[in-house]
C-alpha cells in the first residue's frame, strides 16, 4: 500500500530540496522528512520498482536500463590537465530512484579508525594531498550502527580482529557461505590470516515488505527483484514516502542551483521529462548527486558571485578524485563451486588494511574478498575465461561447460591517494543531449596506488594457490580510465581554503547549501565506500536538523 | 581486454566493447518476441520464415554460428535457434545493426575467397577450410595464437567479432528473460534455471560447520 504522497508546487518554498535519491539522498530524505520537514527529492532518472527489474543481461549491462547512458550524457577522459580529453565513457552510476545502491555489490565495510587520521599517523605522501578528516571514527560510529539496523546489513560482529569498535552487533546473521568463501577461509587461515564473514547490505532474514536473499545469482549490476538488497529504493525512499512529507520527483535533471540576491541558495532548476525547465523553490538545498554529478552541478551553477563555480572559493570543487584501485585473480577448481548461485561475496580479509609505508616502501591498504559476480554472457565473452582460451568451436564449448561452475574470483580492493590533478570538470567542447557541458574526467593513479594494488593482488594469488586452484590467472594492473567509486571531489574540512564543505556538510561559501555523497570523503577508504556514504548521510541529516531547529540555516 | 584488471568494473557493467556498441536500443517485448520466434522456428517442421536475412544470408550466419557453438555430443547454435534470434533482433531491437550484416557478410565472403580461391562463401567451405578462416581471426599476440594474416582478414575481423558476440548473446541470454526458451546454452554451462537457490550451493560448502573463531595471533602474517 502506497501512502498518500504529497505533491508540492515548484513555487512552494519547501524546507529542503534534495538533488539525487541514491545512497545519501535517500537517507537524508528519510531523516529530514521524518523530522517534520517538507522535502522534495529531484532524481534525474526514472522511478522503477522491483517489477521492472530483470535478469536480462543485455538490457541491464549493455543498454543501461539502470545506469547513465553514454549517448545521452557522454563523458570525456584525459590522464593529465595537459592532455586534450577524448570522448570516452569514463563513469558509470545508477541513474534511477535509488541511484547506484540499486545495482551495487553491497559490500558494507565500515571505515576503520585509521582512515580518518592517516595523515597524522604516517605523515605526508609525496605527490598527494593526504589529509585527516575533520571528524573521527567515533563521531561516525553511531551512524554506522544506524545504517546496519535501519537499512539492513547482515554480518558477524567480532569476527575480525581488525574491526573498529562497535556499539551494537549486526541486526542479522551473515548470509550463507559460498564454496568460494569456504575455499578462501581455509586457505587464508593456513596462511595465518583472519578471514571473516563479509558484511553485506543484503538481508539474511526477511523484513516487512522485503524478502531475505533468494540467491538468484543476478546481483552486481542488477536490481533486486525481491527487495533483499538494501538499496535506497528498497529502504530509505519508502520510509521517506511513508512520512507523507516527502515527494520523490523522478525524471528531473537538475542543472543549476539558483542564488537569491543575498547569495543564498533559492532552489534547484531542472529539466522535466519533456525537457521543460522548472525551478523548485526551497529554504535550503542538499546535493547528493554523487561524486561526479555533484561537482559538475556546482560548476554548472557559476554566477557573478561565484565565477569559478558555486561554493568553489577554494578552487577544489571536482578535485582530489579517488576511484579506489584494485586487482582481480580468477581460478578454476576441480569440483563445481556453483558460485553463480547466491550473492557475490561471502568471505573477506582485512589483514592488510593498515600497513607501514616505511616497511612496505610505498603507501597503501586494502581488503581482499572471495567472490563470483559474473553472469553467463559476460563470462563467455571473456571475463571469466583464462588467457589464450579458445573463442569458438568444440574447445570453446568444452571450456564453458567445464569452467562456468568451477571458476571463482578474488578481488583485492585498495586505496587511492588524493591527487589534486585528478578531477571531474566541465568539458569545454562536448555537450550532453540537453546542451550542457559534458563531464570530463582527468585521472592518473598515484604510483603507490598501483604498487599496492599489485602487491595485494599477489596475496590474492597466494590464497588461490593455497586453496588448491587447478588454474589461476590475473591481469596487468594499469592506470585506470574508468570510474565507479566517485570519491573526494568536494572534500570535507575545517579550513575553507583547502576544503569545500565543513564537518556539518555545509558548504563553506553558502549557508543553506549542503553536500553529502562520495564527494564528501577526505580519504578513499579501502574500496567499499557506500557504507560510509550512508553513515555520513545519517549524520549530515542530524546536523542539518539541528542547525535548522536552532535557526542557523534560514 | 588486455587491461581487464583495471577496467574490471567497466567490463562487468558493459560486457565487452563490441557488444556494447551493438545492442543498444532493445525493447524488452521485442526481445521476448525474438526468443519466441526462435523457439517457433526451432520447433516448426515448416521451413522457418525469415524477417531480415535472405535465405543465403541466413545460411552464412548459421554456418559461422555453428562453428562457434558446433552441434556435437551436446546441442549447439543450431539447436538454440541462434540465426533466428539474430534475424528477429535485426528487425526489432537491433535495427541499428542491419548495416553491420549487410556490409559485413560480403566482406567476410571476400575474405573467404582470398583464402580459398574458388570458394564463394563461408557456408560453401569445407569444415577444415572454415576452421582455417576462423583461425585467421585469432589474436597473434596471445601464446598459441594462430592468426594467419591473409589479405582481407583484417577487414573481416570486426564483423566476425560482432557475429561472435551476437551468437553468444543468443546462446546464453537467460532463457526466462528473453533467451532461448529451451535453455540449450544454460544446460551446456551447467547454469540451473531456477530463480531461487539454497545453500549448500556447491561441492566445497557442503557440510560447512559455520564460521568459527580461532585463537590466532592477530599480528601473524602481517607485512
Amino acid at each position: 500500500m502506497r501512502p498518500d504522497l504529497p505533491k508540492y508546487k515548484t513555487s512552494d518554498e519547501v524546507d529542503f530540496v534534495i538533488i539525487g535519491s541514491g545512497a545519501a539522498g535517500g537517507i537524508i530524505a528519510k531523516e529530514l522528512s521524518g523530522n517534520g520537514f517538507r522535502v522534495v527529492v529531484l532524481e534525474q532518472g526514472p522511478y522503477l520498482t522491483e517489477a521492472d527489474f530483470t535478469h536480462n543481461e543485455i538490457k541491464i549491462l549493455n543498454e543501461d536500463l539502470l545506469t547513465n547512458h553514454p549517448k545521452l550524457q557522454p563523458n570525456t577522459f584525459r590522464k593529465t590537465p595537459d592532455d586534450k580529453a577524448k570522448l570516452q565513457r569514463a563513469v558509470v552510476y545508477g541513474r534511477l530512484v535509488g541511484g547506484t545502491s540499486v545495482h551495487f555489490t553491497a559490500n558494507f565495510w565500515r571505515l576503520h579508525e585509521i582512515d580518518f587520521i592517516e595523515r597524522s599517523k604516517i605523515g605526508p605522501v609525496p605527490g598527494a594531498t593526504l589529509a585527516d578528516w575533520p571528524i573521527t571514527y567515533a563521531d561516525l560510529e553511531p551512524y554506522y550502527t544506524k545504517v546496519e539496523w535501519e537499512i539492513g546489513v547482515s554480518g558477524q560482529a567480532g569476527a575480525s580482529p581488525f574491526d573498529p569498535p562497535r556499539s551494537k552487533p549486526y541486526p542479522m546473521p551473515p548470509l550463507p557461505v559460498k564454496s568460494s568463501g569456504v575455499l578462501f577461509e581455509k586457505a587464508a587461515r593456513t596462511l595465518g590470516w583472519h578471514p571473516f564473514p563479509a558484511p553485506m547490505a543484503i538481508l539474511s532474514q526477511s523484513r516487512p515488505g522485503r524478502s531475505a536473499c533468494v540467491n538468484c545469482g543476478f546481483c552486481l549490476g542488477f536490481g533486486c527483484e525481491v527487495g533483499a538488497k538494501s538499496s535506497s529504493l528498497a529502504t530509505a525512499i519508502r520510509m521517506a514516502e511513508k512520512t507523507g512529507r516527502c515527494e520523490i520527483r523522478p525524471n528531473s535533471y537538475v542543472h543549476r542551483i539558483e542564488l537569491d540576491a543575498n547569495g543564498r541558495a533559492a532552489g534547484a532548476v531542472y529539466f522535466d521529462e519533456k525537457r521543460d525547465v522548472h525551478m523548485q523553490k526551497a529554504k535550503a538545498v542538499v546535493v547528493c548527486a554523487n561524486g561526479a554529478e555533484t561537482p559538475r552541478l556546482l560548476l554548472l551553477s557559476s554566477s557573478k558571485q561565484f565565477p569559478n563555480g558555486l561554493a568553489n572559493s577554494s578552487g577544489l570543487v571536482g578535485k582530489y578524485l579517488m576511484l579506489n584501485a584494485g586487482g582481480i585473480a580468477l581460478a578454476v577448481f576441480d569440483e563445481p563451486l556453483n558460485d553463480y548461485k547466491g550473492y557475490a561475496v561471502s568471505r573477506i580479509i582485512h589483514d592488510f588494511y593498515e600497513n607501514d609505508p616505511q616497511k612496505m616502501g610505498f603507501y597503501g591498504g586494502g581488503g581482499i574478498d572471495a567472490r563470483f559476480d559474473l553472469t553467463p554472457i559476460g563470462f563467455a565473452m571473456g571475463a571469466g575465461l583464462p588467457p589464450n582460451a579458445p573463442r569458438w568451436g568444440k574447445g570453446f564449448k568444452d571450456l564453458l561447460s567445464h569452467n562456468f561452475t568451477r571458476t571463482t574470483e578474488i578481488f583485492a580492493h585498495t586505496t587511492s591517494l588524493p591527487v589534486e590533478n585528478n578531477s571531474f570538470s566541465l568539458d569545454p567542447d562536448v555537450k550532453d543531449a540537453w546542451g550542457l557541458p559534458a563531464l570530463r574526467m582527468t585521472y592518473k593513479d598515484h604510483p603507490d596506488d598501483l604498487k599496492f594494488a599489485r602487491w595485494l593482488t599477489a596475496r590474492g594469488m597466494e590464497i588461490l594457490d593455497t586453496a588448491g586452484a587447478k588454474q589461476k590467472w590475473t591481469f596487468p594492473i594499469e592506470e585506470q580510465q574508468f570510474a565507479v567509486h566517485l570519491l573526494g571531489t568536494c572534500r570535507m574540512g575545517n579550513d575553507p581554503k583547502n576544503s569545500v564543505i565543513n564537518r556539518d556538510h555545509r558548504t563553506h561559501d553558502v549557508k543553506n547549501l549542503f553536500l553529502c555523497d562520495g564527494s564528501s570523503l577526505v580519504t578513499s577508504g579501502r574500496g567499499q565506500p557506500t557504507m560510509t556514504i550512508e553513515a555520513l548521510a545519517f549524520r549530515a541529516a542530524d546536523r542539518i536538523t539541528d542547525l535548522s531547529k536552532r535557526g542557523e540555516i534560514a | 581486454m588486455t587491461t581487464m584488471n583495471t577496467n574490471r568494473r567497466e567490463f562487468l557493467l558493459r560486457g565487452c566493447s563490441s557488444l556494447g556498441t551493438i545492442w543498444l536500443s532493445a525493447h524488452w517485448p521485442s526481445l521476448l518476441s525474438a526468443a519466441a520466434h526462435a523457439r517457433h522456428a526451432a520447433q516448426s517442421v515448416e521451413p522457418p520464415k525469415l524477417s531480415f536475412f535472405t535465405a543465403d544470408q541466413a545460411k552464412e550466419v548459421d554456418a559461422v554460428a555453428a562453428c562457434i557453438f558446433p552441434s556435437d555430443d551436446t546441442p549447439g547454435a543450431r539447436e538454440a535457434g541462434v540465426v533466428y534470434f539474430i534475424d528477429r533482433a535485426l528487425v526489432t531491437f537491433a535495427r541499428d545493426d542491419q548495416k553491420t550484416y549487410r556490409d559485413g557478410l560480403p566482406v567476410l565472403q571476400a575474405h573467404v575467397k582470398d583464402m580459398f580461391p574458388g570458394v564463394e562463401k563461408f557456408s560453401a567451405a569445407t569444415p577444415q577450410q572454415q576452421d582455417e578462416i576462423l583461425h585467421s581471426f585469432d589474436d597473434p599476440s596471445k601464446a598459441g595464437g594462430r592468426r594467419r594474416p591473409f589479405r582481407g582478414g583484417a577487414a573481416a575481423q570486426p564483423f566476425f567479432e560482432n557475429l561472435r558476440a551476437h551468437t553468444i548473446v543468443a546462446f546464453l541470454l537467460d532463457p526466462d528473460a528473453g533467451g532461448d526458451p529451451n535453455g540449450v546454452g544454460w544446460k551446456l554451462i551447467g547454469r540451473e534455471r531456477e530463480h531461487t537457490f539454497q545453500a549448500p550451493f556447491g561441492y566445497y560448502d557442503k557440510g560447512y560447520p559455520g564460521w568459527q573463531a580461532l585463537p590466532t595471533d592477530a599480528d601473524k602474517g602481517k607485512p
